[in-house]
């Protein structure tokens, strides 16, 4: 078990994601940077469906009340344990009553901690990913405790320090696809959309980030359709919504754009102020 | 099967199909016959189907590699299905209270509609809805069939905290928020069913293609159902008409 001494500014429980239940409205929700909670459960041999913490701008202060290892990706936090300075992107054995606590984000966003075998906390519909409607508790809170998986000794770990350079996500470019509205635009409103550079707006979030400055369009509404992760609406006032993991199941916006699973990675890594780009990818 | 479909991609795993753009029960029934002929032809290379007013989207379980090949398979299985059959479905009474203490809008809406409360209740419980699909919230339905003389814009400025089962009227479309949420619409009522609990499989016991039939209960009604839904002693098959 780990108990939470600080939340830090936003932390959830996250996996891959809830499956099978947008015909219910059910956000598919997950890790908003996959890439990197992958990579820290494949440090530690863990399966790609384990739970993760997922901490965003300023991470958590934990205390671990038995024995585990731990990887942590993404973000650099200036991760401590007991007060020493730890590596990321490594396997860590940790001790009973040790003490964990990140920092605030140096460059990147989001966090990520694995343990071995993953955190065990509520499963519903069939997913451990906290979202707010569908789980009791939609983000982690001081004094909660969290279930982790039991770790055995014997249980292998990839001790070689693994290489890895977070500048992926220090790119402002993000690649896109047409959504099925991009035709509506009209050839110049086409082109600038794919050359101006935008800045991600304080409204950012687990279940969209919107852009800077507004794209003057007139498009008309469309009937509601299926929205995913990663699709850019584009709203009449001109406002540039990308949809992240939590995102609504369907909308009424024109969809111009939809970023590649690598883009809305990237993107998870940006926050207020940040620039980006988008790039067409035919 | 006709109608004239387009195939696009979406994403790396998802192929999105469209009808044309109207709303229409007979297409619905149209798109939930081929939602269900993909999931039973595809059955493992597909994560979902997600469906709404006149699309589906297709989420495959990998990366799609040849796009062109998918797209002629689908039309295909589209093209060569003859039997126009009409999807199973099942019709509930959907209890709601249109007292004062839920109606909050009702005052407004009726003097801006020039209806008294008793005709705005008479036209909304009259009509058998039929569920588009589920989208929005978790558990929001989509339903079409609205008295015309009941359509209203939403509102210029939403509510900030609508309450969970509000049952309310926005622009040409009625339906019951299923968790407290902002919300622009005009609320005209409050319904005690849960329509969504995320600790049941599936989480929804209307589904799409479904039809809602609203009926008046009083106050006291409600919270006697409220009651037995809270003790879980709530049996939603008496929901359903035969």
């Amino acid at each position: 078990m780990i108990k939470v001494l600080k939340s830090g500014f936003y932390s959830t429980i996250q996996d891959l994601g809830r499956f099978g239940y947008r015909e219910f409205g059910v956000p598919v929700s997950g890790a908003m940077d996959s890439y990197s909670s992958n990579f820290a459960n494949s440090i530690l041999n863990n399966e790609k469906g384990a739970s993760v913490l997922e901490m965003t701008m300023i991470g958590a202060e934990l205390k671990f009340l038995e024995p585990t290892v731990i990887a942590i990706t993404g973000a650099n936090m200036n991760p401590m344990l007991n007060g020493e300075s730890i590596d990321m992107f490594n396997s860590i054995l940790v001790h009973a009553n040790d003490i964990l606590s990140l920092g605030n984000a140096q460059s990147g966003f989001r966090t990520y901690i694995a343990v071995k075998g993953g955190f065990l906390t509520e499963t519903v519909l069939g997913s451990r990913s906290m979202a707010k409607e569908v789980t009791d508790v939609s983000k982690i809170s001081k004094g909660d405790c969290l279930l982790i998986s039991q770790y055995l000794s014997s249980v292998e770990t990839k001790n070689a320090k693994v290489r890895f350079y977070s500048s992926y996500f220090e790119s402002p470019i993000l690649k896109v696809t047409k959504g099925p509205e991009f035709s509506k635009l009209s050839l110049e409103q086409q082109e600038l959309l794919c050359s101006q550079n935008f800045e991600v707006s304080k409204h950012n979030n687990r279940m969209a980030y919107q852009l800077l400055p507004l794209f003057h369009n007139s498009l008309d509404s469309i009937l509601t359709a299926p929205v995913l992760p990663g699709t850019i609406q584009l709203t009449p006032s001109g406002q540039l919504i990308v949809l992240m993991k939590d995102c609504q199941t369907t909308g009424g916006y024109p969809r111009v754009l939809q970023l590649t699973e690598e883009s809305i990675n990237i993107l998870s890594q940006k926050f207020t102020g940040a620039s980006v780009l988008m790039r067409l990818r035919i | 099967m006709k109608y004239k479909l387009q195939f696009l991609q979406y994403n790396e795993c998802s192929i999105l199909v469209e009808w044309p753009a109207i709303i229409d029960k007979n297409m619905l029934n149209d798109i939930l016959n081929f939602k269900n002929l993909i999931q039973n032809k595809y059955g493992k290379q597909i994560v979902e189907v997600i469906a709404a007013y006149n699309s589906i989207l297709i989420f495959y379980v990998s990366t799609i590699e040849d796009v062109n090949s998918v797209f002629l398979d689908l039309e295909l299985l589209y093209d060569n299905c003859n039997s126009i059959s009409v999807i199973e479905s099942n019709t509930f009474r959907i209890p709601v209270c249109y007292d004062d203490e839920f109606a909050v809008d009702i005052d407004d809406y009726s003097r801006t509609k020039k209806l008294t409360k008793e005709e705005i209740i008479k036209r909304h419980i009259d009509p058998i809805y039929t569920v588009f699909f589920i989208g929005f919230l978790p558990g929001f339905l989509y339903l079409g069939g609205l008295d015309f003389k009941l359509h209203l814009d939403r509102k210029k400025t939403p509510n900030l905290n609508v309450k969970k089962g509000a049952v309310a009227i926005g622009g040409k479309q009625t339906g019951i928020y299923p968790q407290d949420s902002p919300g622009g619409w005009h609320i005209i009522g409050n319904s005690p069913i849960e329509l969504f609990n995320p600790k049941q499989d599936p989480p929804c016991f209307i589904k799409a293609g479904d039809k809602v039939k609203f009926h008046a209960i009083s106050k006291s009604e409600y919270f006697e159902i409220q009651n037995e839904i809270t003790l879980s002693r709530f049996d939603i098959k008496t929901l359903l008409i035969v």
